[in-house]
């Protein structure tokens, strides 16, 4: 479905990416993290073109996507992308947000598109909200809409740059459970994100990240329980903590067992 | 003072009209209105070529707007008086001749605010049309000028305060406007000087002010509009 | 059509261009120290808590905001001597009463929009740096002087520099009253030779090029004296 092959990225005597290989299958969950500073989100932005490369090929359905002479607005068509500050339309409603590529470059008739619109605010639980303008929701229930824009495209493959980042905690939730929704439906996702409970809960393989390399491509499980990378073994324990009661290893951003139970009693 | 304004309003108003070409106030509004209404589209195309990635468009752009920001009106007005006639090879009346300087030099500053407006958008609200697939037109017509344009309304209505002062020159090629309706008034009352010109700063004054005071009120209004609160 | 320039450079057209070339400058120079003058003492008394006396300094703003330059020239040209008594008017006629009175005119106007675009930076100061400094022991005046203008008059350096571009072109409009500027030469070479296209040509360069050097030493004086102070 997507596959970067020897990819290259220079900000002039800086290299953003080095030597990317890698693959995402259809119907494959990618979770990618690292380090700030690793080069995740640059790479993610090489797949629909928004950051140019400088060398190597990437390919989304066999097709190349820097490739001078392709189509890139059909392309984009078909890649769903979900930005960490959302990027919703404020001019426009939640309705008009979700059935504008449709409409505009789908060649979709409006009351189909509407209709998919609705079909898919159902979906990320925002349906009553159809009539909203941008600026009224929550962050959560924002970047919920940008996921529905993103689907409204029926693309094959979804990515997600660091969706969660810009929301206070108590939506990262929210958001999450759409995400792993669309894991369990199938969809082909690559996801670059710190949300740890995420990966070890819907992710196929995790690509760890460090300075423009992929360091580990591997299950979450062998991930988690045994790092190859020395470098990857120092970024798991900077992120993941005890559990102060337990003594367990916990994601940092998920609630230990303990404080969590604590949480729900009172 | 009062006398004065009891005795000539109307030609402060409306020049001669109806046993003339309409004149006065009137006159200075349909002129800085005119020319405004006709600018914005040639500003429109210069303030996205300000911003075009192909860089011959961009220095002709450039070149033209720093033309018009640079050089007084005065001489641009000058040269419309040289040039207009020129082109159309017949003798043209001077309101058309002043009507024309002013779209050219409004055109430079109106390509700077809508310029501005575009810059002023957060960089991805660009981005996530394009991933959408959305074209550079399409981009331009449904995501970026919408939200471009409700940006620069007060910015739009402070350059028609300037464009309402800047008409206050062209009586010197003799269009029948506001100051030259003052200036007939003054040479009929040669002793009331000092009023004559204090009642047309007062019609100035009071349109302008008007119009500014709107403009900050779009300036609130927009304010409140981004927090989400109105 | 042919075009030629070379008559600009004899007999007395050319004294007449750079005649106006240094009268424009002469008024562009003084009317931008003297404009810069009030509008410092406009923001100060901004500062004094008496309300007739904040409704005036509003008024003297917001008329010289809305009301044209060229008619403020002819407020202060025609309209002044009026009130005049009559050995001041006879004193001013011995000089150069017209560019004394666009000078007038000119250094108030500049001042109001000089003095907004200073207060603006002051707006644009936070809250905190007063406190700061009255919280050291600085008066109201000491604070203002020492702490809150010198950042002020660095974040109102870009109007300050498109205000002072607007004066001197400004200066064109004083020939409405019959000062021997550039624009008011041009005109007048223009009825004695017809040869409208080159001394035009001429007088649009020079503007051109004052515009592109204000602009430049703008640009340096914002580089050399940046808004954030860092060096």
């Amino acid at each position: 479905m997507l596959e970067f092959s020897n990819v290259d990225k220079w900000y002039g005597d800086y290299r953003a990416l080095d030597g990317i290989n890698a693959q995402v299958a259809a119907g494959e969950v990618v979770v990618v993290c690292g380090p700030s500073g690793s080069g995740k989100s640059t790479m993610i932005r090489t797949v629909n073109r928004l950051e140019p490369i400088q060398g190597g090929v990437i390919r989304v359905e066999g097709r190349d996507v820097h490739d001078r002479g392709c189509d890139i607005n059909a392309l984009r068509a078909r890649i769903g992308f979900v930005f960490q500050q959302f990027n919703l339309f404020p001019h426009l409603s939640v309705r008009e947000n979700v059935m504008l590529s449709p409409v505009k470059v789908g060649g979709m008739r409006p009351d189909e598109a509407e209709a998919l619109a609705r079909e898919l605010l159902e979906k990320v639980g925002l349906a009553h909200k159809i009539d909203a303008m941008p600026a009224n929701l929550s962050g959560g229930q924002q970047q919920r809409v940008a996921i529905a824009r993103a689907l409204a495209q029926r693309p094959p493959i979804l990515l997600f740059d660091e969706p969660t980042s810009a929301l206070d905690p108590e939506m990262v939730g929210e958001v999450l459970a759409v995400m792993k929704q669309l894991a369990r439906d199938g969809m082909t996702m690559l996801v670059v994100t710190h949300e740890m409970g995420f990966a070890r809960d819907v992710a196929d393989r995790i690509w760890f990240m460090d300075q423009g390399r992929i360091l580990e491509d591997t299950t979450p499980q062998a991930f988690f329980t045994a790092p190859a990378h020395p470098r990857a073994q120092r970024f798991l324990s900077d992120v993941l903590r005890t559990d102060d009661v337990t003594g367990a290893m916990v994601p940092a951003g998920q609630m230990a067992p303990a404080a969590h139970a604590a949480r729900c009693a009172a | 003072m009062l006398d004065i304004l009891h005795q000539y309003g109307v030609m402060f108003l409306i020049g001669s009209w109806p046993n003339g070409p309409i004149g006065g106030f009137a006159a200075t509004l349909i002129l800085a209105g005119l020319g405004l209404t006709l600018s914005f589209p040639i500003a429109v195309v210069l303030g996205l070529a300000r911003l075009s990635p192909i860089k011959p468009v961009r220095w002709a752009a450039s070149a033209w707007v720093i033309a018009f920001r640079g050089v007084p009106l005065v001489m641009i007005i000058f040269w419309a008086y040289f040039v207009v006639p020129l082109l159309t090879g017949t003798t043209v009346p001077a309101f058309l001749t002043a009507l024309c300087a002013i779209v050219a030099y409004e055109s430079a500053f109106l390509a700077e605010i809508v310029r501005a407006g575009i810059q002023g958008l957060p960089g991805g609200q660009t981005e996530a049309a394009r991933a959408s697939g959305l074209s550079y037109a399409q981009t331009m017509r449904h995501v970026v000028l919408p939200q471009a344009l409700t940006n620069m309304l007060p910015s739009l209505v402070n350059q028609f305060v300037s464009t309402i002062k800047a008409t206050s020159i062209v009586y010197v090629i003799g269009v029948n406007e506001v100051t030259f309706a003052a200036q007939q008034v003054n040479s009929i009352e040669l002793t009331h000087a000092l009023q004559t010109y204090l009642i047309l700063a007062g019609f100035y004054f009071a349109a302008c002010y008007a119009l500014s005071q709107l403009a900050q009120g779009l300036e609130r209004r927009l304010a409140q509009r981004r927090l989400g609160l109105a | 059509m042919a075009f030629d320039f070379a008559f600009l450079a004899s007999g007395n057209y050319g004294a007449l261009i750079l005649g106006g070339v240094l009268t424009t400058l002469r008024l562009f120079a003084s009317s931008w120290v003297l404009g810069f003058i009030v509008a410092l003492l406009l923001v100060g008394l901004r500062g004094v808590p008496l309300r007739p006396f904040q409704w005036l300094i509003s008024l003297f703003i917001e008329y010289h905001r809305n009301v044209p330059t060229v008619v403020q020239i002819m407020v202060w040209y025609f309209g002044m001597p009026q009130v005049l008594p009559r050995e001041v008017r006879l004193w001013l006629n011995h000089g150069d009463t017209e560019f004394l009175f666009a000078l007038i005119a000119l250094s108030l106007n500049v001042s109001a929009f000089m003095a907004q675009d200073i207060l603006s930076g002051v707006r644009a100061i936070p809250a905190t740096q007063v406190e700061a400094a009255r919280s050291v022991g600085l008066g109201a005046f000491s604070a203002l002087r020492y702490v809150i203008l010198p950042q002020a008059i660095r974040m109102a350096v870009p109007p300050l520099v498109n205000r002072s571009l607007i004066l001197f072109k400004d200066t064109s409009l004083a020939m409405v009253i019959g000062v021997g500027e550039l624009t008011y030469q041009v005109r007048a070479i223009e009825n004695l030779t017809f040869r409208s296209f080159e001394v035009f040509a001429v007088a649009t360069g020079i503007y051109l090029a004052a515009a592109l050097m204000l602009m430049a030493a703008g640009a340096t004086f914002a580089k050399r004296f940046p808004a954030d102070f860092r060096s």
